[in-house]
Order: C-alpha cells, then sequence, then structure tokens
C-alpha cells in the first residue's frame, strides 16, 4: 500500500505536517520556499532530483543492499593470500564491540568537558604506541599510511630547512604516487634503487646521492615486498652524517619482534594501524601513525592534534587537551603545519583496544608466528619446480615475492586458476615491478593453518603442471 | 502514590564520572586479552623460530610494555571510556555547528558490518566483489545528479582530503595547459573551513583570503579586484560558515573563469541545499560533499569519515585512479587513465562509508532529500528565531535575511557587560549533556557561538538548547561564578592547560608523563 502523503519521516521528526506549520507561524514564513529566497531563482535546480525511487521501510532496504553484498566474495568465504598494505589479520571481538558503542561511533569534535573518554582513549592509543615504537609522541591518526609517510618528509623538510627527499624504489606504487603528489611543488625526490639480490636498498647508491641538500631519507622495514631491512642502522647513520634525517616506515604489527625503528637510528617513524584489530572493509580502514622523540623541534612540526594529559582543578584527576595547539590549521589556517581535519580516531581508539587485549606476550607471540608461517610457506613454495622466490636470503616478515618467468605463465594467469579453486592468490607485481618479471606478492597471516599454507602449494604445483 | 512532580527547567544532567584510571595503571602480570591460533608443531620443526634468530640490529629484545590486562577488564575499561563521551546518540547534537551532526540510522551500519564487507581485501579480483563495485557506481550516478557534474570519484578519505584532492585536479589542469606556474594564487574566503587555505598552501599555492563586507557578504567586486592571470582557481562555501548563502555567486564564478581560473565548491555546508541548488547550476568546475556531514555516516570521534569529489568535463580526466565503470555486464576498476593525479589514498575510498551513505540516500529518495534540507533550514530558521530572544546575543551580518542550515551567533554584548566569555559559556554547556562550538580562529565574530540544528532534531530538542542557552545567560547576569567555575557536572573539572604548551611539561604520552613528572610506573 502506497504511503499517505505528506510523508513522516523517521529520520526527520519535524516532517510532521503539523510541526511544520507551527514552526513556521513562528519563524513568520508562509511556507518553506520563502527561506530559501536569498537563492536567486536562476541557481535554483528545476524539477526534483533523478533518483531512484526510495526503500522507504529498513525491510526493502535491507532486501536491496544485502543483495547487492551478497555479490562479493569475502575472504572468509575463500582462502586469501592477498596483503600488499592491507592485511587479513584475526580482529578481536571486543575491538568491534567498542568501535561499535554509540558514545564512541557517532561523536565528533567535542571538548575534554563532554568528550573526556574520547581524549582518555586517544591519550591511551597514543601511549600504547609510543610502548610499540618506543617514542614519546604519537600523533591522533591522521588518514592513512599514504599520508603518515607523505606529511613525515614534509615534517622533515620543514626540520632541516632542506627540500630534497630520498625514496626507495622497493616502496609501493600507489604509496610513492601520493607522496609525489603531497611533496609537490616545493619538494623534490630522488629514487634510490633496491639491490636486484637482495631486495634492499642499494647503499651505495644511497651514498652517492646524499648531500647537504638531503632533508630526508625514507625507508620501509619491513618492506612493501615483506623484506625486513638488515641495512637499517647504516642507511640511518648515513642520513645523519649527511645532516638529513631517517624516516622510517614500518608495520606496527612487527614490533612485537622486530626492533623499534628509534633504536636504529629513525628520526620520524611512520605506518598505517589497519593491522591492529580493524577490518579491511575493501580499503576502508586505514589510518596513520606518526611518531617522534620529544624534541619540541619535531613536535611544533606535526599537523596533527596531539593529546596531552593534564591535570585539572581536582587532586588525584586526569584531564586531556590539545598540545601545542597553535601549530595547528585550525589555529592559523594557511600559516599553520600543513592541515587538519577528519581522519581515523575511530580506528585509533581499535588499535588501542587490540594492543591493549594482545599484551606484550600476544605482540611478541604474534610476530614470531607470522614469521614462521611465512618462512614455511616460502620454504613449501620454492620446492615447486619453476617457482623462484627471489629474496630468499633475506629475512622476511608476513609477505614475499615469488616468481613465476619459468613456468611460462604470467601471474594473472597464475591468479586466475587459483581463484578458479577458491584462492585469493597474491598482488600481482607485473606492472608495479617490471623488473621482478611476473611475480606475485604472497601474504600470510595467524588465521592461516598449516592446511592452509599447504593448500596452497599443492594447488600451485597442480595448477602449474 | 502521590504523582511525581514535572520536571523542573533545564535537564539535571550528569555525565558519567568512573574515575578510570589511565590504562597501564590496570595492567596485571600474566594476563592477557585474547589468545593466538598456535603454529602446529610441524611448522615450527621445519623453520625454527626465524624471528629468534633475526641479527641483533633488528631483533627486539625486550617487549613492548603494553598493559596486560584480562578480555574483560580491557572490555569494562572502553566500555566506560565510552560512556564518558557524548555521542549524538545521546545528545541534542546542534551545538558542533559546521560539523552537521545528524542521526546515523543503526541499520546502515548494520549493513556496514557485514562480512560481505568488512572481510573484503581491496585487491581481489573485480569479479568477486561486484557488489561493491555496483554500490561505488550507483553512488557515482547518484552524486552526479547531486551535485550536476560529469564525473565523481569517493577516494578522498574525508572532508579536507576532497579539498586537497580538488585542488590536485585544478593543479593538474592548469599544468595540461602550460600554465601551472603562472597560475600560482588560489582564492578562498575567511568563512570558508581552514582547511580550504590549509591544502592550497600544501598544494603550493599563495593563499588570498577574502573578507566580507560590513553585512557579511563577499562581493564580487572584491574578487574582481584580486583576481588576475595569475588565479589559479577560487575554492569557496556557500552559505558560509554564517549561513548566509551569497546570492551573486555565479558572478564570482564567471569572474574567475573570465581570468582563465576554475571554481572549487567546498560543499561541507550542503545540508540545506539538496535538490535546491547545486554546483552546476553556479557554473562551479569541481565540489566535495562530506558523506560524514550530509549524508549521515557516523563521525567516529573524528573518522574515518567519507567524501565526494564531483567534477565537470574539464577535471574529469585529472580524477584519482581507478574509476569504477560498467561495461554493460560487470563493474570494474580502470586504472588506464593517464592524465590522473594518481592516488589519494590506499586503494578506493572508506568503503563503510560509500556503503552507509548510499544506504541513506536509498532510504530517503529525491522528495526524501528535499524534506532533509527544508527540515534542516526550517529548524535553523526556528532555532535563530529563539535564540535572538535571549538577552544579549545577536546574528551578526545579513539583518533581516533569512539563513539556510547554520548561523554563527554572537554574545559580544553580555561580554562587554558581564565578562563572561562565549569560551566560557561553552565549558558551561558541558553540564546540561550537550556540545557547544565558537567558531574556527581567527574570531571573525567577536565572542562567535555556531549551532547547526539539521533534520535531526525535533521542536522540542530546539526548545531545550534554547532553555539552557537562556539559563546561561542569566546565569551571567546573576551568578557569572557558576559559569566561570563549571563544568560542574562534567566527567571532570577544569583543565589546567599551561602544561599543554610547554615543553618541559606536556606529555603526548604515558610514558613522557612519567619521565617528566618522576611518578613511578
Amino acid at each position: 500500500m502506497p504511503y499517505k502523503k505528506p510523508l513522516v519521516y523517521p529520520y526527520i521528526p519535524n516532517s510532521v505536517p503539523e510541526v511544520k506549520a507551527e514552526m513556521l507561524k513562528a519563524v513568520g514564513a508562509q511556507s518553506v520556499e520563502e527561506l530559501y529566497a536569498e537563492i536567486p531563482e536562476s541557481l535554483r535546480l528545476k524539477g526534483r532530483l533523478n533518483l531512484p525511487d526510495p526503500l522507504l521501510s529498513e525491510a526493502e532496504l535491507i532486501r536491496h543492499v544485502d543483495g547487492l553484498l551478497n555479490k562479493n566474495c569475502s575472504g572468509r568465504e575463500t582462502l586469501s593470500f592477498l596483503g600488499a598494505g592491507c592485511y587479513q589479520h584475526q580482529v578481536p571481538a571486543v575491538c568491534d564491540e567498542i568501535n561499535s558503542r554509540g558514545e564512541f561511533l557517532t561523536a565528533y569534535a567535542g571538548d575534554p568537558y563532554e568528550d573526556h573518554g574520547r581524549f582518555q582513549a586517544l591519550f591511551e592509543y597514543e601511549s600504547m604506541m609510543g610502548e610499540l615504537l618506543n617514542m614519546d609522541v604519537v600523533n591522533v591518526p591522521t588518514y592513512d599510511g599514504f599520508q603518515a609517510a607523505a606529511t613525515a618528509l614534509r615534517m622533515a623538510c620543514r626540520i632541516t630547512g632542506r627540500n630534497l627527499v630520498l625514496l626507495p624504489t622497493n616502496m609501493g606504487a600507489d604509496k610513492f604516487s601520493y607522496v609525489e603528489l603531497y611533496l609537490r611543488p616545493d619538494i623534490a625526490i630522488q629514487r634510490i634503487p633496491f639491490d636486484p639480490q637482495t631486495g634492499l636498498l642499494d647503499i651505495a647508491a644511497l651514498e652517492t646521492n646524499l648531500d647537504a641538500q638531503v632533508a630526508a631519507v625514507y625507508f620501509e622495514n619491513p618492506t612493501y615486498l615483506g623484506l625486513l631491512e638488515t641495512q637499517a642502522n647504516q642507511i640511518s647513520a648515513a642520513a645523519h652524517a649527511a645532516g638529513a634525517l631517517a624516516v622510517v616506515g614500518v608495520n606496527p604489527i612487527s614490533l612485537g619482534v622486530i626492533r623499534p625503528a628509534v633504536e636504529y637510528g629513525a628520526d620520524i617513524v611512520c605506518g598505517d594501524i589497519q593491522p591492529l584489530g580493524i577490518h579491511m572493509s575493501y580499503g576502508g580502514g586505514h589510518g596513520g601513525f606518526i611518531a617522534t622523540n620529544d624534541d619540541p623541534k619535531f613536535v611544533m612540526e606535526f599537523p596533527s592534534r596531539l593529546f596531552g594529559i593534564a591535570p585539572t582543578a581536582v587532586e588525584g584527576e586526569y584531564g586531556f587537551g590539545d598540545v601545542a595547539y597553535e601549530r595547528t590549521s585550525f589555529a592559523l589556517r594557511e600559516k599553520g603545519k600543513e592541515w587538519v581535519g577528519t581522519a581515523a580516531a575511530l580506528w585509533g581508539i581499535t588499535a588501542g583496544v587490540y594492543l591493549a587485549l594482545m599484551g606484550p606476550q600476544g605482540m611478541v607471540e604474534i610476530g614470531e608466528g607470522l614469521m614462521q608461517r611465512c618462512r614455511y610457506l616460502m620454504q613449501k613454495l620454492a620446492a615447486i619446480p619453476g617457482l623462484r622466490l627471489p629474496f630468499y636470503e633475506t629475512p622476511h616478515f608476513t609477505e614475499f615475492v615469488v616468481n613465476f618467468d619459468a613456468t611460462g605463465r604470467t601471474a594473472a594467469q597464475v591468479n586466475q586458476a587459483l581463484l578458479e579453486r577458491d584462492i585469493f592468490g597474491g598482488k600481482d607485481l607485473s606492472a608495479e615491478f617490471p623488473s621482478l618479471g611476473q611475480s606475485l606478492l604472497v601474504c600470510v597471516s595467524e588465521v592461516h593453518t598449516q592446511a592452509d599454507l599447504d593448500r596452497l602449494a599443492d594447488t600451485l604445483q597442480e595448477v602449474l603442471q | 502514590m502521590k504523582p511525581i512532580a514535572p520536571k523542573p527547567g533545564p535537564r539535571r544532567f550528569h555525565q558519567a564520572r568512573w574515575d578510570e584510571p589511565i590504562i597501564f595503571e590496570l595492567s596485571q602480570p600474566g594476563q592477557h586479552g585474547v589468545l593466538l591460533p598456535a603454529v602446529e608443531a610441524e611448522i615450527e620443526q621445519q623453520v625454527g623460530n626465524p624471528a629468534g634468530a633475526l641479527p641483533e640490529p633488528l631483533r627486539r629484545t625486550v617487549p613492548p610494555a603494553l598493559p596486560e590486562m584480562s578480555q574483560i577488564h580491557v572490555l569494562r575499561h572502553y566500555a566506560r571510556l565510552s560512556q564518558e563521551n557524548l555521542g549524538v546518540d545521546l545528545n541534542i547534537d546542534i551545538g558542533q555547528g559546521t560539523c552537521t551532526m545528524k542521526y546515523s540510522p543503526k541499520v546502515n551500519d548494520q549493513l556496514a558490518r557485514s562480512p560481505k564487507l568488512t572481510e573484503l581485501h581491496p585487491l581481489q579480483d573485480d569479479a568477486t566483489v561486484q557488489g561493491m563495485l555496483e554500490i561505488t557506481y550507483r553512488m557515482e550516478q547518484i552524486f552526479k545528479e547531486i551535485s550536476g557534474l560529469e564525473r565523481v570519484t569517493f577516494q578522498p578519505s574525508a572532508g579536507s582530503a576532497a579539498i586537497f584532492a580538488n585542488i590536485c585536479m585544478l593543479r593538474a589542469y592548469h599544468e595540461s595547459r602550460g600554465q601551472g606556474r603562472q597560475r600560482n594564487q588560489v582564492v578562498t574566503t575567511i568563512f570558508s573551513h581552514p582547511s580550504n587555505a590549509a591544502a592550497a598552501k600544501v598544494a603550493g599555492y599563495e593563499v588570498i583570503t577574502l573578507y566580507p563586507d560590513e553585512d557579511g557578504y563577499i562581493q564580487p567586486e572584491a574578487l574582481r579586484a584580486i583576481v588576475s592571470e595569475r588565479t589559479a582557481g577560487l575554492i569557496i562555501t556557500n552559505p558560509e560558515d554564517t549561513g548566509i548563502f551569497n546570492p551573486r555567486i555565479a558572478e564570482m564564478v564567471d569572474l574567475v573563469h573570465q581570468t582563465g581560473g576554475l571554481c572549487i565548491y567546498d560543499q561541507a555546508n550542503a545540508n540545506g541545499l539538496l535538490g535546491i541548488t547545486r554546483a552546476r547550476e553556479a557554473g562551479f568546475d569541481a565540489c566535495q560533499f562530506n558523506l560524514h556531514k550530509t549524508f549521515s555516516t557516523p563521525h567516529g570521534c573524528g573518522g574515518p569519515g567519507g567524501a565526494a569529489c564531483c567534477v565537470n568535463a574539464k577535471l574529469a580526466p585529472f580524477l584519482p585512479v581507478p574509476t569504477v565503470e560498467f561495461d554493460g555486464q560487470k563493474y570494474y576498476l580502470d586504472f588506464d587513465r593517464p592524465q590522473s593525479i594518481g592516488k589519494v589514498r590506499p586503494f578506493y575510498g572508506v568503503a563503510q562509508s560509500i556503503l552507509r551513505a548510499y544506504a541513506w540516500i536509498m532510504s530517503l529518495g529525491a522528495d526524501g532529500l528535499r524534506e532533509v534540507s527544508e527540515v534542516a533550514v526550517l529548524n535553523n530558521n526556528y532555532l535563530l528565531q529563539k535564540v535572538l530572544e535571549i538577552r544579549r546575543v545577536s546574528a551578526p551580518y545579513a539583518k533581516g535575511k533569512r539563513r539556510i542550515e547554520q548561523v554563527r551567533y554572537s554574545w559580544e554584548q553580555l561580554t562587554r557587560e558581564t565578562g563572561v566569555t562565549s569560551e566560557e559559556i561553552e565549558t558551561r554547556v558541558a553540564d546540561f549533556g550537550m556540545h557547544y562550538w565558537t567558531s574556527h580562529h581567527p574570531f571573525v565574530v567577536p565572542e562567535p557561538m555556531t549551532l547547526e540544528p539539521t533534520e535531526s532534531y525535533s521542536k522540542a530538542d530546539l526548545d531545550e538548547y534554547v532553555a539552557v542557552l537562556r539559563q546561561i545567560a542569566d546565569e551571567a547576569y546573576t551568578n557569572p561564578q557558576i559559569i566561570k567555575t563549571a563544568p560542574h557536572n562534567s566527567t571532570i573539572h577544569r583543565i589546567q592547560h599551561e602544561p599543554l604548551d610547554n615543553p618541559a611539561e606536556w606529555a603526548v604520552t604515558w610514558r613522557a608523563y612519567l619521565r617528566k613528572t618522576g611518578k613511578k610506573a
């Protein structure tokens, strides 16, 4: 049966005609149209928007949207080895429970007097990340790891007063694309190649390019291709010798087992918190962190909000507020540091919940387990005739490159064959890293059992025969 | 039992006060909140412990000093903190002007929590994500209609990121015509969001900020005086944060176009305009919408949000990659866009916000969206009327004109007469379980207060908010101390802000706090 007109919308309390009439009377208008008197006729949309017919009830809406979502096939229904910047880790139920609470989910930018909980939860997030990173200053999350790297490099340029940064060619193409976009036009980029044998930064090329113009050397550990940068100390030392900063991108879930970057010379550390208890959501789960030591010269260059702890009028009570707010674009518009806006605070809270659930031992165990599964799968795949793991001797964290050139198959063909057997293979690197030939970037997770890893190996063997 | 007396005046609110320790203080050695799947013995036998075998410079030797807590204690701690936070679900959230705090329907959250979305990896084969691609494609068609422009991307993370993306497309457009260097100025206005100016600056532009005339309007004449062959573009909100719609906007757009510049419409303030007027009608080349504002996706304590950048044919070649296309049979990601500015975020955008916004639009349709805007504007003008009945508050500029979806008010006279400032009122409002916001800086309107009632609040809600403001205004004259010593009913008491600006004292982490105060862990 059609709804009676005019419709009273459940999301719009004052759509009740009598209420509207009463309010119009209160404002001295005959109709809502009068309230739009300031918008000239020439700017008005003629007619109504041409949109699909509405699905007014929840039942209709759910049926429609579910119908669309059911056309997706998720990683829970298949076996997935996709990583490359977005990771399928187990999300503890408590993470979802907390970030689904309306008090957090629907809040925004209130003061500490209304939103004490958000300030404390984000201060605690910063604090737990500080322990993970062994650094004293961590921001309220920015958008994602791309933004974190791009901002860390802009910070380095402001701190050093220089405007050239060195970026490795073993970083992901998408991240490079954003960093380049963000640094233009005033900051120049020089690429540093990686060693084709080890997959790690080419130190000789780095040293050739380091001079008094360089603001920062950026490198990753683990790298985009999953390798642990065993020369991290040397790279930082070389950067420092030239008066440049070492900016290091890390995967926070590795830090139970991998040394914090500050201990091998990093001045600014950045990365993405998606692995820490946040669903992949087709790329919707990213949040960026930036960390430094507690040096005002560094702190004053953050564009992000930094929530700090402070006393209140009452003894024994914790209060929170913005540290050095005057640096931000909220305070100074274009004279502030870059900009700050809505980014990924809820994921910061969630990552905090994750770290509290995991504790010190959990972070050690997950790191160890990921490295074990990764090495196991590498061994299995390396034993398959025709497959080559180009950086096999270098330590890996959770991802590795596997090359198919000797099989006569393209990476896309391999992925297609795996897909037909309900396996999402790895990220196809052939366009992104032509020098690696027909290769996949394969990623393991703690959700993978030995049987899952064996299944990938067996299936590959089968499809390559 | 005799009847219980009716409730008196403003609500006798008191916020939750759990007096909750910092999470590190809750640590109990040996506890943990989750267990991990054990690594199979055969794997261990085969590979040993590669982490333990790492060279010393790479191996962590001391585990991170995270708290050790059982699961219920983690849950309880955060559940308590959440109670000390005011979301839209709890309060009449009209005090955070410019933020468009509207109801985020629960059914949309439920849909966004489907594993059919949360467990999707962004690099899955297109064939396995047809549903999400179709939703994104449908959303593009919807936003083409809402904006009147040619193409749409949802890749930017939120409003400011979308502003930056639009400015990058503007820059790429001028560069493609060999005018990248020459056109090095972007014009904006003081009542446009700070990110318009700040993002333009990051993109390398000299920022020229126009101020309103005494009646609150940017006049085309002021713009004419500064536009030139150096102008890359204009980026502007309309209505601005004052809620005043500039009726001469098309003239300004024309002026910029005549000099070869382009015009970007920041539609963070679009909530009163759906189906009324669009970027296209005023001649804009691009616009951006914030999905977490106008399109109801939850604000999440400050993100994740969501955004739509809509562009005309001039800017479409420069859209971020990939776009979502449909070949008549299947949806697919198109990376083959040679003039693209590249990526503005990992992958394709905040998918759960795209889904929620889609569900919201589908639950309203064209008539419903117009109803959203009309009621938002009605609510705002009703609120304006009622607020102006409070003594000593004014709505500067555009006297006698209607406002669109928000108003920037001024307590200047009250401050002059009582010494009570808008920032002090802000703190006092917390005692009544509501938010309140002054303005972005600088305070062009003296002692500002910005209220945006959206369509989500009833007349009674608006009356309640006004009653609280009225009581506080009365207190300013009769008992200013109660304002100056507020909050009284909050989780906490007045914060001492000085340490937050003093490098010797500030502490962004617990470890820094322990170090600087000498407190024992």
